[in-house]
């Protein structure tokens, strides 16, 4: 039991910071600001969610994993909505999505 | 083994330095501001940095471990002060750079000089 | 490994720093601030200082930025690029970071138990802690006790800030009650749903959070400053979402004036009650009649005191610079 929640954890833990990865390597190559936030808030939410997980499995049973788990719904309500945001400042301040003709 | 003892110590003094440069070289009041910022940040590192011992943990006392060494608390006391008035005066600072700006119309240390017709 | 974590986060800090100072756009160089504050935080934590690790967070990269972004509101957001290249502040930099690392081969290296920052006081804290004052956190109990007196003062230093923020901000004639002007500034963010609605739902918990911080500082990292920190980000949270004039209805300039004085107040209550009770001024053993139960006390009362006097000065100085009409 002990090793299948340890191997449980790691493959969460990893799979977490692949995903936080992902998303770094996705707002720097992405062409436009709002593709830039799709692929850094989707990807940092899930991931930060992925990591949390694997901890509380760690932590086992205890008052460090009921903490971690507040942390994981606080996270999961407010990093969505600063992603809103910021998207929603952008298109008030008339940001423009980049539109490219598709070349047949 | 030098290099990773001493690193924190190296790394305060390019923070410190940066911190200075932004205040003697650029002339905008909020930058000047923020470099004061980053050269408090870095003074508190390296006191933080000579709290550290080594198997120490942060010093909370637990009662059930009884050998256990702690991190010295003494140099924590000190920065947690200083890093409420480095707020404190930097919101006092802040507020001086409003009142200039509406005062000159500009917060370029140059252009208020020539205003001022120094 | 966290030696490792520890190099890398580092390194970033001097990336960011450099980062900050090249940043033309100032709103990018506030952004960046707040980074490295947090990142400042994390090193804290790594160096065992998780009370230091959770003020910086807090006040650093919560509320400074907030600060910061009110004060470029005001002002104008970019930077003027310099005229000539600094040939002068260069050399003077680099020359004195050659001599600051080469005076730093001197120092114990990082975790040698055997220096001598730690032999003289601090283990005598960390002995007689459990004895006299009992309370699991020690740094709490050197800050509000053994050394009561340099907060009493650090105190009325963030007294002076706010007073110092009133006096050049605040206009008297229009304190209080906001003129209601066009800008959205004042209404709140009324065209977004979707952040008033999560920002509502999460502010009782931010106060929730705020005052565990402040009443758990015995028992582990918290006290009166980042309980201070915290509750004010609760209400500038919601200064921001539904607009000043409700804010300002939630907690008027004179109610903050009030806290902010009444916070000190209380400090140096407790002190003189402890001269009126026979022993010294901030002395907590006379407050009970054990001298264990009165030192708690006298930590509790002087956390409080410190948490009202913080969250009423960082409020009164973030309704300064937000109240004030733009004039341009």
């Amino acid at each position: 039991m002990e090793l299948v929640l340890d191997f449980a954890s790691w493959v969460l833990l990893l799979t977490g910071g692949a995903f936080v990865f992902i998303g770094g390597i996705g707002a720097l190559r992405m062409p436009d600001f709002y593709t830039r936030m799709h692929a850094a808030s989707l990807t940092d939410t899930l991931g930060t969610i992925l990591v949390l997980l694997g901890i509380i499995l760690q932590a086992g049973v205890s008052l460090a994993a009921v903490k971690l788990a507040a942390i994981m719904v606080f996270l999961l309500l407010t990093c969505p909505t600063a992603a809103y945001a910021l998207a929603n400042a952008a298109r008030l301040a008339r940001l423009a999505p980049e539109r490219r003709v598709r070349d047949e | 083994m030098e290099f990773l003892g001493l690193y924190n110590y190296w790394v305060f003094a390019v923070l410190l330095m940066t911190g200075m440069y932004a205040v003697i070289s650029r002339t905008n009041l909020i930058k000047k501001l923020i470099g004061m910022t980053i050269f408090q940040a870095a003074v508190f590192l390296l006191y933080i940095s000579m709290d550290k011992v080594e198997g120490g943990t942060a010093p909370i006392i637990q009662a059930d471990l009884p050998g256990q060494l702690y991190s010295n608390p003494l140099p924590q006391v000190l920065i947690l002060t200083a890093i409420v008035v480095g707020i404190a005066t930097l919101s006092l600072g802040l507020a001086i750079v409003v009142r200039i700006s509406e005062a000159y119309g500009t917060i370029e240390e140059d252009e208020i000089r020539e205003m001022d017709g120094e | 490994m966290v030696t490792l974590f520890g190099v890398f986060l580092l390194t970033l800090l001097v990336i960011t720093a450099i980062g900050i100072v090249r940043a033309q756009h100032l709103f990018v160089a506030v952004m960046l601030t707040g980074i490295f504050s947090l990142q400042m935080a994390a090193v804290f934590f790594i160096l065992d200082a998780a009370d230091v690790a959770l003020t910086e967070a807090a006040v650093g990269a919560g509320v400074a930025t907030v600060l910061l972004l009110g004060a470029l509101a005001l002002t104008e957001d970019r930077e003027k690029p310099a005229k000539r290249r600094a040939w002068i502040p260069i050399v003077v930099v680099s020359v004195t970071t050659l001599m600051v690392i080469y005076a730093t081969f001197d120092q114990p290296r990082l975790g040698d138990a055997e220096a001598p920052v730690h032999q003289h006081v601090a283990p005598w804290y960390l002995e007689e802690t459990p004895r006299l004052i009992d309370i699991p956190n020690v740094v709490t109990a050197i800050l509000a006790s053994f050394r009561g007196y340099d907060t009493l003062g650090e105190l009325f230093v963030i007294f002076t800030a706010g007073i110092g923020v009133l006096f050049l901000l605040a206009n008297p004639s229009e304190r209080g009650t906001l003129t209601l002007s066009q800008s959205a500034e004042a209404t709140g963010l009324r065209h977004h749903l979707v952040p008033r609605v999560v920002g509502r739902l999460i502010v009782p918990f931010i106060l929730l959070f705020g005052l565990y911080v402040q009443f758990h500082g015995d028992y582990g990292p918290g006290g009166g400053f980042q309980a201070g920190a915290l509750i004010s980000a609760g209400f500038i949270l919601y200064a921001l979402v539904e607009g000043e004039t409700m804010a300002l209805r939630a907690l008027s300039f004179r109610l903050l004036g009030g806290m902010i004085a009444g916070g000190a107040l209380l400090f140096v209550a407790v002190g003189i009650a402890g001269i009126v009770l026979g022993g010294n001024f901030l002395d907590y053993s006379v407050l009970a009649a054990d001298p264990v139960a009165g030192q708690h006390l006298g930590i509790m009362l002087v956390e409080v005191a410190v948490g009202i006097t913080v969250t009423g000065v960082l409020l009164t100085i973030f309704h300064s610079f937000a109240a004030r009409e733009q004039r341009s």
